[in-house]
């Protein structure tokens, strides 16, 4: 029983983390005012580029900061179309969507030689347990409950962004260009800026996800290993009202659905069925709790200086 | 700039021409980086497409599909609705088409006709399914419509491994019958003595005939006057349309708001599904076993996007997708280049597309610098 309850725990935690750091970055780009549907390119993306750095310098600590730089560049495309030129933002991420996924997969076949993907990093992301040094190998319960250390680092993200957004003068300030950006523009606040690093660092958290996937989760990048977390991490991020620990809990519910499909895929449930859990899920959740979500005012639209 | 050339910029072909040639470019340049001649590539990608009827024929066989897909977030998209769902509706229509194509005998002519019906009906169900989660829980049908596509993508694969359904040691459901088929030239007859002598004789005819060529071609036009003749000639359409642009002031002035999101996705759903029917009545007579989304629903966003939502412009749209993805082929068997690279320049043109709000603008500015 212990050992079921641990199991169970430990693979929520891992499928939930790299949702949490596409919400996280889903939250930031959104409370600034700028809507990112492209996080799921951008996942994929980061997941092809640090799956490749992390196999070709061994170090997959090197390979999650190229995922999230891989992000950054998509993201710097999305600023650019969505603040800059003012172009529609939903559109933008949609091409997004495309460009990171076939990116990745064109760069795969370049590199591997015609395969769509990439070979296995030789090290993946160390876990929790082998991190502080535990001897894993007589205790089924510490085998059981072990964890990858890339949900320690979405845990610390989630807590970090909430005490930017809300404890902080810089919180304050994304949190008024999402709300009311004339408002902060009148007093003093650089709009277009705080809302590029705001993008800038929602395609950092994204990529970081998708590495989180191949790096920790399973080992290489495929076409099909970003298919719809991105999504999932934007319905978790409306789930939870735009805030950072009820988009993480949302994460934490969809990551347990998950491992609900991975304990019962023995059971008397058809594997079809087990695998639609995440998503009827997320639908059912979104039906019971979600009329009272309100998101930024002015999330979607572009500000042009001098608006109301 | 004479005012001629400024006011160019504020039309929508325009927004269109500039937006596929960024594509083009953008792919060239990836192409160029990657070490490949993209000059000819693309002519590859042209040549081999316009010098060959059968070419011609396949990409008109393949564009249909995804024009209906087009056609279904098009018309959602007027109406103010984002219809991602059309990948989930065209699965429905697809496994409805086998269903029924299988299980329901009935005579030639009469049996594609009901199949289509259905699968508008069960299509149609499911995308009003998203316009009743919005009405009635405030659930942005972005959000709920890509939850539908990976639900109806997983219903698909339990319907066709159930025992009875799929052939034994296959991956797919059983074949639908001869009568529901909608090809022009049947395989039976393509293979029959006469169909070969056909073949020999008749040089260009002869190479469109082993194409799937069928009447899917026929439907996705009908549907698109039909969806232009709706939005722009009806009442009901009138009314979609006001919601489309301002939800707000179409309530104050009596438009049944809710009611209008209900049909227009009933209507989004149901097309995307009768492309899904199509592509089983002409192409692969069958379902199978799904393990990666197909991508039609994802094309058919594209393609509405590029046609700037007018059903008509799908049409060509389609047509210019479905080349572009033929083309990809031929560029990857014959240069080595990854068929991605079509992707990347399908990204870029939908990229494009979202800066398109900037040309008028660029106008604006360019005519008052004229002015001064």
């Amino acid at each position: 029983m212990l050992l079921t309850v641990l199991l169970t725990l430990s693979i929520t935690l891992m499928y939930s983390a790299p949702l949490i750091f596409a919400a996280m970055g889903g939250v930031i780009t959104q409370r600034a005012g700028v809507d990112n549907i492209g996080i799921e390119g951008m996942m994929a993306f980061g997941a092809f580029a640090g799956t490749t750095i992390g196999y070709f310098t061994g170090n997959p600590w090197i390979g999650l900061l190229a995922s999230g730089l891989a992000g950054v560049l998509l993201a710097l495309i999305h600023g650019l179309v969505s603040i800059t030129l003012k172009g529609n933002q939903t559109i933008s991420g949609i091409a997004i969507n495309f460009i990171g996924l076939a990116l990745g997969i064109f760069l795969t076949r370049q590199i591997f030689d015609g395969a769509s993907q990439t070979n296995s990093v030789t090290k993946k992301i160390p876990k929790l347990f082998d991190v502080l040094g535990l001897d894993k190998r007589d205790s089924a319960a510490l085998q059981s409950g072990d964890i990858d250390f890339t949900v320690i680092l979405a845990l610390l993200v989630v807590f970090l962004l909430w005490f930017i957004l809300y404890k902080t003068t810089l919180g304050l300030r994304i949190r008024a260009c999402g709300d009311h950006p004339a408002a902060a523009d009148t007093l003093g606040v650089n709009v277009t800026h705080l809302r590029y690093a705001c993008v800038m660092a929602s395609g950092f958290l994204a990529g970081v996800g998708g590495g989180a996937m191949t790096l920790a989760v399973i080992s290489n990048f495929t076409p099909t290993v970003i298919s719809g977390q991105g999504f999932i991490a934007l319905a978790a991020v409306i789930f939870g009202n735009w805030k950072p620990i009820g988009a993480a809990l949302a994460c934490l519910l969809f990551g347990f659905a998950q491992a609900l499909t991975v304990l019962l895929s023995n059971s008397f449930l058809p594997s079809s069925i087990l695998a639609m859990i995440p998503y009827a899920l997320t639908l059912i959740v979104l039906v019971l709790f979600v009329g009272r979500a309100e998101p930024p005012r002015a999330v979607g639209q572009p500000y042009f200086k001098g608006q109301a | 700039m004479t005012s001629r050339w400024i006011n160019l910029l504020r039309k929508p072909l325009t927004a269109i021409i500039i937006s596929v040639l960024t594509g083009f470019i953008i792919g060239a340049v990836v192409l160029t980086a990657s070490g490949y001649d993209a000059l000819e590539a693309y002519r590859i990608m042209f040549s081999g497409i316009a010098g060959s009827p059968k070419y011609m024929a396949q990409v008109v066989v393949n564009a249909v599909p995804i024009i209906l897909t087009g056609l279904s977030v098009a018309f959602a998209f007027r109406t103010g609705l984002f219809n991602i769902g059309a990948e989930g509706q065209f699965v429905m229509g697809a496994l409805t088409g086998t269903m029924i194509g299988y299980y329901l005998p009935l005579p030639p002519i009469i049996h594609p006709i009901v199949i289509f019906a259905l699968a508008f009906l069960v299509g149609g169900l499911y995308g009003a399914l998203a316009g009743y989660l919005k009405n009635k829980f405030g659930i942005h049908e972005v959000i709920s419509t890509i939850m539908l596509n990976w639900i109806a993508f997983y219903f698909n694969n339990y319907i066709v491994n159930l025992p009875g359904v799929k052939v034994e040691s296959t991956l797919h459901a059983n074949p639908i019958l001869d009568s529901a088929k909608i090809n022009f030239f049947s395989t039976a007859w393509r293979r029959s003595d006469a169909g070969r002598e056909f073949i020999r004789e008749h040089e260009i005819l002869g190479e469109i005939v082993k194409t799937d060529l069928g009447a899917g071609i026929f439907v996705a036009i009908i549907f698109a006057f039909l969806l232009w003749f709706v939005l722009r000639h009806t009442t009901t359409g009138f009314e979609l349309r006001a919601v489309g642009l301002n939800r707000f002031a179409a309530e104050f002035s009596g438009v049944p708001v809710k009611k209008s999101i209900f049909l227009s996705m009933f209507i989004a759903g149901g097309v995307a599904a009768v492309g899904g029917a199509i592509l089983v009545l002409s192409t692969t007579n069958t379902v199978s076993v799904l393990s990666a989304q197909e991508g039609y629903g994802w094309d058919g966003i594209s393609v509405s996007l590029i046609a700037n939502g007018n059903p008509l412009a799908v049409l060509f749209s389609g047509l210019l997708f479905a080349a572009l993805r033929y083309g990809g082929m031929l560029i990857q068997s014959k240069t080595g280049a990854p068929t991605e690279i079509i992707n990347i320049m399908i990204g870029s043109i939908v990229l494009a597309v979202a800066v398109a709000p900037a040309l008028p603008r660029l106008a604006d500015y360019l005519s008052q610098r004229r002015a001064r």
